[in-house]
């Protein structure tokens, strides 16, 4: 099972609630740090490093000498990444999302799609969690193409949990889609109750079964508790405010180092996202300690 | 010549317009004739992406000689210069005033976008 911890306020605790949960959950683990723009799940997990590969898109390279400036590729981009003045064929690469349709419909065959790099990947291990993180290079302004790449090392039966970009644009939709469940971190503060909004509105666009999870929880009832309530959203997990957590995370422990007590509810949620995926009830509350 | 400038009016008193990809339209004028036409930029003043590059195309496709406009970025620039269409910067006046320092030679064309992409 595939498993998107998202959010859409950025800082709420996603890094920190999947490598808790990469290191609480018995036995082999798959843990993708999709948040691709600043990857820092390593600090967490201090894996070794087993090898570092380079990620790719393709773009169009124009062939001068083939093209006769009919215009066909410019007409057919969606994203202005081409464009045909006259005999002059230009490629601005930084906006082409690589959907090849230009190489596809060039009569003259002028157009060929060539890698451009975009990332990096660093592929390692810790105990029984395998670990890969994405890296978009700087200067690149698009982060999809990496966090498919991050992506394709999902498991293929085992437990995959995708630390997820913030927001609820492209890069939060490209992480979560073909995940099985998610769970939506969030803070009970008017930001991130906004902000929840928005990422559930997209998640059930994309038709994901999902709970949320409240960091900094300081009371049962808070805006968050409510609005799941009302929305009738399963709430699986709430870490309370407590200065231990920030302290670990200055110093780069995981959460469940210095809140043992949380195990047993951390441990639970790949159990109950199943249960959501599977469209069966789950028990809510779990984890609650306040 | 023919000279295109970035506005949201509709005649030579209207003020040249700061922008150039997302300008609401382009004032065509014909220096023989004194002639002006009005181009709409709609699609691109709402395009996600890429309305410099756009804007740039269809203008170098309409076969303007020059262009006014208050900042002009990178991608427009590479564009407008590809196609040899010189780029004048001036704003906070009215077209007839820019036309009028484009005659007396006062406009000089810039030789580099004058600021970044997304400026505004």
């Amino acid at each position: 099972m595939k498993i998107a911890i998202a959010s859409g306020k950025g800082g709420t605790g996603k890094t920190t609630i999947s490598c808790a949960l990469a290191l609480a959950v018995p036995g082999e683990v798959t843990l993708l740090d999709c948040d691709v723009e600043e990857p820092n799940s390593h600090f967490f997990i201090q894996p070794t490093i087993e090898r570092m590969e380079k990620t790719f898109s393709l773009v169009p390279e124009v062939d001068t000498e083939k093209c006769t400036g009919c215009g066909e590729c410019a007409r057919v981009c969606q994203f202005s990444a081409i464009i045909s003045m006259g005999k002059k064929t230009m490629v601005f690469s930084e906006l082409c999302h690589s959907c090849g349709a230009c190489a596809r419909i060039c009569p003259e065959g002028a157009i060929t799609e060539v890698e451009k790099k975009t990332g990096m990947l660093t592929v390692g291990k810790k105990g029984s969690i395998r670990f890969i993180s994405g890296k978009l290079d700087v200067g690149q302004a698009m982060s999809p193409p990496v966090i498919r790449e991050t992506l394709k090392y999902a498991s293929e039966d085992g437990l995959t949990i995708v630390d997820c970009p913030p927001g609820t644009s492209c890069p939060y939709v490209t992480a979560v889609k073909g995940c099985d469940a998610a769970l939506l971190v969030t803070e009970p503060t008017p930001f991130g109750l906004h902000d929840l909004k928005l990422a559930v509105d997209t998640i059930r666009e994309l038709g994901i079964p999902f709970g949320v999870a409240v960091n900094r929880a300081n009371g049962e009832k808070n805006p968050i508790s409510e609005y799941c309530e009302a929305e009738g959203i399963p709430l699986l997990l709430q870490i309370p405010e407590d200065r231990r957590v920030a302290q670990a995370y200055s110093r780069g422990q995981a959460l469940n180092k210095v809140m043992p007590e949380l195990s047993d509810a951390l441990v639970s949620i790949p159990e109950q996202l199943q249960k959501l995926a599977e469209g069966r009830p789950v028990h809510e509350g779990q984890g609650v300690l306040v | 010549m023919e000279i295109a400038i970035t506005t949201a009016g509709h005649d030579l008193d209207a003020m040249v317009d700061s922008r150039f990809g997302r300008a609401p339209h382009f004032l065509i004028y014909y220096s023989k004739t004194g002639a002006f036409t009005i181009k709409e930029n709609t699609q691109n003043l709402n395009a996600a992406q890429g309305a410099g590059i756009q804007s740039a195309m269809h203008l170098a496709n309409a076969k303007v000689d020059a262009v006014i406009t208050g900042n002009c970025g990178p991608k427009a620039f590479a564009v407008l210069d590809a196609a040899k269409i010189k780029v004048y910067i001036c704003s906070d006046c009215t077209i007839a005033h820019a036309l009028d320092l484009l005659k007396k030679n006062e406009l000089t064309p810039v030789e580099k976008a004058n600021v970044e992409g997304h400026w505004v």
